[in-house]
């Protein structure tokens, strides 16, 4: 008894799933039962076979797609309306060609009609948390993938959301690259430490990176493990070079093996 | 890349070298088929003696020109808003834009002269549908191609309806939208040009490249009518070159095709 009336104070998790499914027309579901809960600082990376769901979860959890049945809660909201509180990361920089860097952070902002000072103010922190102020005034295409990427985040921070979807937004750049912006990302979660669903292919990102790593299997998309990483925060690129980071490394890499044998055995 | 000097002057060579070869042409034609091909100094001559009829002409058939390609212009883009609503939409306007597309405007031309009346009306209508088209299929197509992760990202803002098409679909389309501009610059000074074989003798005073077509080929006057096929030839120049301009100017900073390095 005592037990319950301490969980009272405990605060509810940010995300919940409950019984997640998703069908797209009459074909059989893509996700099958997916249940979930996240708490707030959590950083949850999904890896799994490529068709296995795992962008259609993020879609799903920000609304851009209907759910087909079960629920999902973000801060006690139905996902469309949560949107004042998180933001989508997609795997393509998304800028707007048309606008200059600091036009494309300030963006969601002005979309939300604030006034042009506040946007001012939040473009000129976030171009300097991801390092960018230089390039305030270039277009897109005068920018690396590197910098795009970077702009597409510090856009992704300008409503100060609470939760961030990331679908592989490092999936296209080269290691070197993918490598130094973990690390910058997680810097900058230093200030405030949102909440993170995270799709990545990459097994040694997904360690470096989370606190959980959810392992997903395919056809119907489930959840086949989870791996708690208990490396401690701040992680730096000393982290890597650490033997529980191996081993991480190492057995994450064996789970996804046995899902894509799971698959092409399906 | 830096041009060679040789480069810069092969468009001089190669002018002067047509120039040669129409004079020997000419020396090689039997004395009395010259003025099938009048030498280019009499050409000259054409456009020294019919000058001010020429540019009074070229006048009339720009403003028609002008006036067909800028209210096509403007009504596309208008059309193309409203087809880019709905695929529904679409499937129901289409299948008439080609009809009305398919239908030669050499055939319309008359119709219209008749519903309407001779001069500058119906110059104008007669470029309009010209220019139309091109105008309507670009655009509407840039409005509907829109990256889907983009529309994604503006639905994540909440954005609305009328903001996503102004602030995304719009600007999204206006690649699209100078590439139908261009087409239709080439045709407009055409369009008009047509019409105005049909329609441009009625107006006292308002006849433009065309009726002067039908003036100087009633009375076999070869070089004036050489000078006026480059009079109209320069007039597609200045509205191919105009739009040209706009395009630059409404691309140039941030679209791959105006990239320095490219
Ligand atoms: N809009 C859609 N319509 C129909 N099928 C879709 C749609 N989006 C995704 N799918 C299907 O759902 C499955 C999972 O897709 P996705 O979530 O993109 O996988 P992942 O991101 O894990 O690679 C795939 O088989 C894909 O073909
Ligand atoms: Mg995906």
């Amino acid at each position: 008894m005592t037990a319950m009336s301490a969980s009272d104070s405990v605060p509810p998790p940010l995300v919940r799933f409950t019984d997640i499914v998703k069908r797209f027309g009459e074909k059989p579901p893509v996700i099958d039962g997916i249940s979930l809960t996240a708490e707030r600082g959590d950083f949850i990376s999904l890896i799994g076979p490529s068709g296995c769901g795992k962008s259609t979860v993020l879609k799903l959890m920000s609304g851009l797609l209907p759910i087909t049945s079960g629920e999902i809660v973000v801060d006690g909201m139905k996902p469309v309306d949560a949107r004042e509180e998180l933001f989508y990361v997609f795997q393509e920089p998304t800028l707007l060609p048309w606008l200059t860097v600091r036009a494309n952070v300030e963006l969601p902002l002005k979309i939300r009609g604030r006034l042009a000072a506040e946007r001012a103010a939040v473009a000129d922190k976030n171009l300097s948390l991801v390092g960018l102020t230089e390039r305030a005034d270039f277009y897109p295409r005068e920018l690396s993938g590197g910098q795009k990427m970077r702009v597409s985040i510090a856009r992704a921070l300008s409503m100060s959301p609470e939760l961030l979807l990331m679908d592989e937004p490092f999936g296209a750049l080269d290691e070197m690259t993918r490598d130094h912006l973990n690390e910058e990302l997680l810097a900058i979660r230093q200030q405030h430490a949102w909440t993170a669903f995270f799709v990545t292919h990459s097994v040694a990102e997904a360690v470096f990176l989370s606190n959980r790593i959810i392992v997903l299997s395919a056809n119907p998309g489930r959840i086949h493990t989870e791996v708690k990483v208990d490396l401690p925060y701040p992680r730096t690129e000393e982290t890597r070079l650490s033997a529980e980071y191996q081993r991480l490394v190492a057995e994450v890499s064996r789970l996804l093996r046995s899902v894509e044998r799971l698959k092409n055995a399906a | 890349m830096k041009k060679s000097r040789i480069d810069k002057f092969l468009p001089v060579f190669s002018t002067a070298s047509i120039i040669g070869l129409w004079y020997l042409v000419r020396a090689i034609m039997p004395e009395e088929q010259h003025f099938l091909l009048p030498a280019p100094h009499q050409i000259l001559q054409a456009f020294h003696d019919k000058g001010p009829a020429l540019w009074a002409a070229a006048l009339n058939t720009g403003r028609g020109a002008l006036l067909g390609f800028s209210s096509a212009v403007l009504l596309s883009f208008l059309l193309a808003l409203f087809l880019s609503l709905s695929p529904r939409i679409r499937a129901s306007f289409y299948p008439h834009l080609m009809v009305l597309q398919m239908t030669p405007i050499i055939i319309l031309a008359p119709i219209l002269i008749l519903w309407v009346g001779a001069g500058l009306k119906s110059v104008v209508i007669i470029t309009f549908l010209i220019c139309f088209f091109p105008m309507v299929v670009n655009t509407t197509q840039g409005l509907v191609s829109t990256d889907a992760n983009l529309v994604d990202f503006f639905r994540m803002c909440n954005a609305s309806k009328r903001q996503e098409i102004l602030w995304l679909r719009v600007p999204a389309a206006l690649p699209y939208f100078f590439t139908g501009l261009r087409i239709a610059a080439t045709l407009a000074p055409i369009g008009a040009i047509v019409g105005d074989l049909y329609a441009g003798n009625a107006a006292g005073g308002q006849g433009g490249l065309g009726f002067l077509t039908i003036v100087y080929s009633s009375q076999f006057q070869m070089g004036a009518l050489f000078a006026t096929a480059l009079v109209s030839c320069a007039l597609g120049f200045v509205f191919v070159g105009v739009v040209l301009v706009f395009s630059w100017l409404g691309l140039r900073k941030w679209h791959e095709s105006y990239r320095k390095d490219a």
